[in-house]
């Protein structure tokens, strides 16, 4: 197939998980997000399973069915599950304005294209811009922690950055597949967590917003 | 991997993952706690087989000078908290903080534990260290969590976002390393392999090796707990159960840091990447003197000692981002020595706060009284702590500071300034934990000292006298770090 239309694909999946990281941060309804996300997961997984076809790389097959099946499918499921047994789907609460956060976004976007792009000069052109784009996806995922208050907003930005991992793992060529299992089961550690702390969380405070938690601090009174 | 023989390499990360296994389903709390402390002494006794038969270094596990330090280091401590653990969660089960459920949880995690950190530190392969720190970051996690009370929930969220968020940042440096890298193909899985990344790394794109060292310092940074990045550590310390405090504070930070010191030596091989040491030491400065400063506003006696723990942290990573030899054997000697003391604090101070019920300090007063032998323990511990002679940590910094003044004679300054407002904070809590009119519960306590005295006698020893044999291997080592 012609070079160009490859990366052109290639650079559209990772321009889309970018976009979509951005409808994520925007999000302001429960179900909203976790759908988005589950979004996100589909295009990453596309855009994974495009690279195993551009690298001629079938392990890449794998994580991408990885994504797609856990990430995209089981994860977006069980969270939407706890969200309705633990009735928390009005409560969504964001730090500082939706526009703020928006132009802080377009912010940090510019900012790891102009760094990734200056210093990977060297690097492979399919690897570069990719590492570019997944860079961003990993910077709004931090972005998207620090303004949501809310336990499954934090964890839905902290998957959202682990699929920028993803992403970059995916385009930087032959990367071995021991970091790619490593990512699918840090997902699967990670939702144990999260089952866990929802619930005792829940159980504690009667909320999972974050906000509650702040207000014991170890050291006062 | 099939025909892997059983060496010791093998057997510190075998011993460890069969134990979890095991401890996993067995109920009841004596026997799963005596196997506990068998399986840390069995792995601690392969450990120290390394020294004499040492297996060739693969391409995922390797073990060298450098990290047989970290890994006997690692397992003695393992083995002597496991002994603390026995007595501490006895105690624990009694007054009904934990339940035989979460018992059964605790031992098998502690294990798993193990296994975690001995893979972070042998690991050759870049992504399976990036793998063992992760994992040993949730399983802490978890063991934070694991009182379910509201600050020991908020401890271990606080201590889960921000360490996902670390490791995160170090998997990112990780990838961007593996770029610079540029493998050949057919030979990627050789791009992963230390041992063979640090042959070619002076042929690296700079640029792109710098850029990787940015993120891997503050991804394996945060877990090391330097400033800025400290937030999870001293909650993750305070709400966690004790012997948890001190694997955490003796053990963890070390894996990081030993990562954290194999990219610095990749970066130093390359003469066009940025030099490492600068930021190294910035942030280790900045580790300290926050710490000096927040240590004085203390009021939760293990809260107050995880401040110390940044402190020395910050103490060692300025020793290495000063290197050289003499820089980089005192922070050699200093990690083993704050490892060694910090963990033999906690082991008193565990105690101490189950005696008094509070880890609040002022409603502990008097122990030398009350408790000849924790007071007193305590007080040996803080004196070490604080550098004061005859303990290994004034030796260690006696060191640092000399040779510091020497080459940066302002960066000296700073970091004696540090040091001094620590001991400062560090003497006046002691006088009122200590001495003074007691206060609190007086009921006798049924602790086992001997982790404790073993841990004081291995620095006072160190203090006095190093011997020779040490000195040479920590002088090969301090040489290996540029």
């Amino acid at each position: 197939m012609d070079q160009r239309l490859i990366f052109d694909i290639a650079h559209l999946l990772a321009g889309g998980l970018v976009l979509i990281s951005f409808l994520l941060l925007y999000q302001d309804r429960m179900f909203g997000l976790l759908n988005m996300f589950a979004l996100h997961a589909f295009v990453l997984s596309l855009s994974v399973a495009w690279q195993a076809f551009a690298q001629h790389a079938p392990h890449l097959y794998i994580t991408a069915a990885i994504a797609l099946g856990l990430k995209a499918i089981a994860i977006p499921i069980l969270l939407h599950r706890v969200v309705i047994r633990l009735d928390i789907h009005r409560e969504i609460e964001t730090v500082g304005g939706i526009g703020l956060t928006m132009l802080l976004g377009i912010g940090l976007v510019a900012l790891s294209m102009v760094v990734m792009l200056r210093v990977t000069e060297g690097a492979d052109r399919l690897a570069r811009e990719d590492l570019a784009l997944a860079l961003s996806v990993v910077l709004l995922g931090f972005l998207m922690m620090v303004t949501r208050r809310n336990a499954v907003g934090q964890v839905v930005g902290f998957m959202s950055l682990e699929n920028g991992l993803i992403l970059a793992a995916a385009g930087a060529k032959g990367m071995p597949l021991v970091v790619e299992m490593s990512v699918a089961f840090s997902v699967l550690v990670a939702i144990l967590v999260i089952g866990i702390f929802l619930f005792r969380i829940r159980e504690r405070f009667d909320t999972v917003d974050m906000h509650a938690l702040d207000r014991f601090r170890g050291e006062r009174a | 991997m099939i025909d892997f023989p059983l060496d010791g390499l093998a057997l510190i990360l075998l011993i460890p993952a069969v134990a979890a296994g095991v401890l996993v389903l067995l109920p009841g709390y004596a026997i799963p706690s005596r196997l506990n402390v068998l399986a840390s002494f069995l792995t601690l006794l392969a450990a120290l087989s390394l020294l004499w038969r040492r297996p060739e270094a693969g391409l995922l596990l390797h073990v060298d000078d450098l990290n047989i330090v970290f890994v006997i280091l690692n397992t003695f401590v393992g083995f002597t908290t496991s002994a603390f653990s026995a007595s501490y969660i006895a105690h624990e089960l009694e007054t009904g903080r934990l339940t035989p459920p979460s018992l059964r949880f605790y031992h098998a995690m502690y294990q798993a534990l193990m296994f975690e950190m001995n893979l972070a530190l042998v690991a050759n392969n870049l992504g399976l260290m990036w793998v063992g720190v992760e994992f040993a970051t949730l399983t802490t996690v978890l063991m934070v969590g694991i009182y379910r009370t509201h600050e020991a929930l908020e401890a271990a969220w606080k201590y889960f976002i921000l360490g996902s968020v670390g490791i995160a940042l170090a998997l990112f440096g990780t990838i961007l390393l593996y770029v610079a890298a540029k493998p050949e193909p057919g030979l990627e899985i050789e791009a992963m392999a230390w041992t063979k990344l640090i042959a070619r790394a002076a042929h690296f794109d700079p640029a792109l090796l710098n850029l990787a060292f940015v993120f891997l310092l503050l991804g394996y940074g945060t877990k090391v707990g330097l400033a800025p990045m400290h937030g999870w550590l001293p909650d993750a310390h305070a709400e966690g159960p004790t012997p948890i405090s001190a694997v955490l504070s003796g053990l963890l930070l070390n894996v990081a840091l030993h990562a954290l010191l194999r990219f610095k030596m990749l970066l130093a091989t390359n003469g066009q990447a940025i030099a490492p040491g600068p930021l190294l030491v910035t942030l280790g400065l900045i580790s300290v003197l926050f710490a000096a400063l927040m240590l004085y506003r203390r009021r939760d006696i293990k809260r107050m000692f995880a401040y110390s723990s940044i402190e020395h942290m910050g103490i060692i990573a300025f020793a290495f981002g000063m290197g050289g030899p003499l820089a980089n054997f005192a922070g050699l000697l200093h990690m083993t020595m704050h490892s060694l003391t910090k963990s033999a604090i906690f082991f008193s101070v565990g105690h101490i706060a189950q005696v008094k019920g509070t880890q609040k300090m002022a409603e502990i007063g008097g122990l030398t009284e009350t408790h000849p032998v924790l007071g007193w323990g305590l007080v040996a511990g803080v004196i070490a702590i604080a550098g004061l002679p005859p303990f290994g940590i004034f030796m260690s910094e006696f060191l640092l500071v000399t040779s510091t003044f020497a080459r940066e004679p302002i960066l000296a300054v700073l970091l004696v300034l540090g040091i001094i407002l620590a001991l400062g904070a560090l003497l006046q809590k002691l006088n009122g934990l200590a001495f003074g009119a007691p206060k609190g519960s007086m009921r006798p306590v049924s602790a086992s000292y001997m982790p404790m005295f073993s841990h004081f006698a291995l620095i006072l020893a160190a203090g006095i006298f190093l011997p020779a044999e040490l000195v040479a291997w920590f002088q090969n080592v301090a040489q290996l770090l540029k």
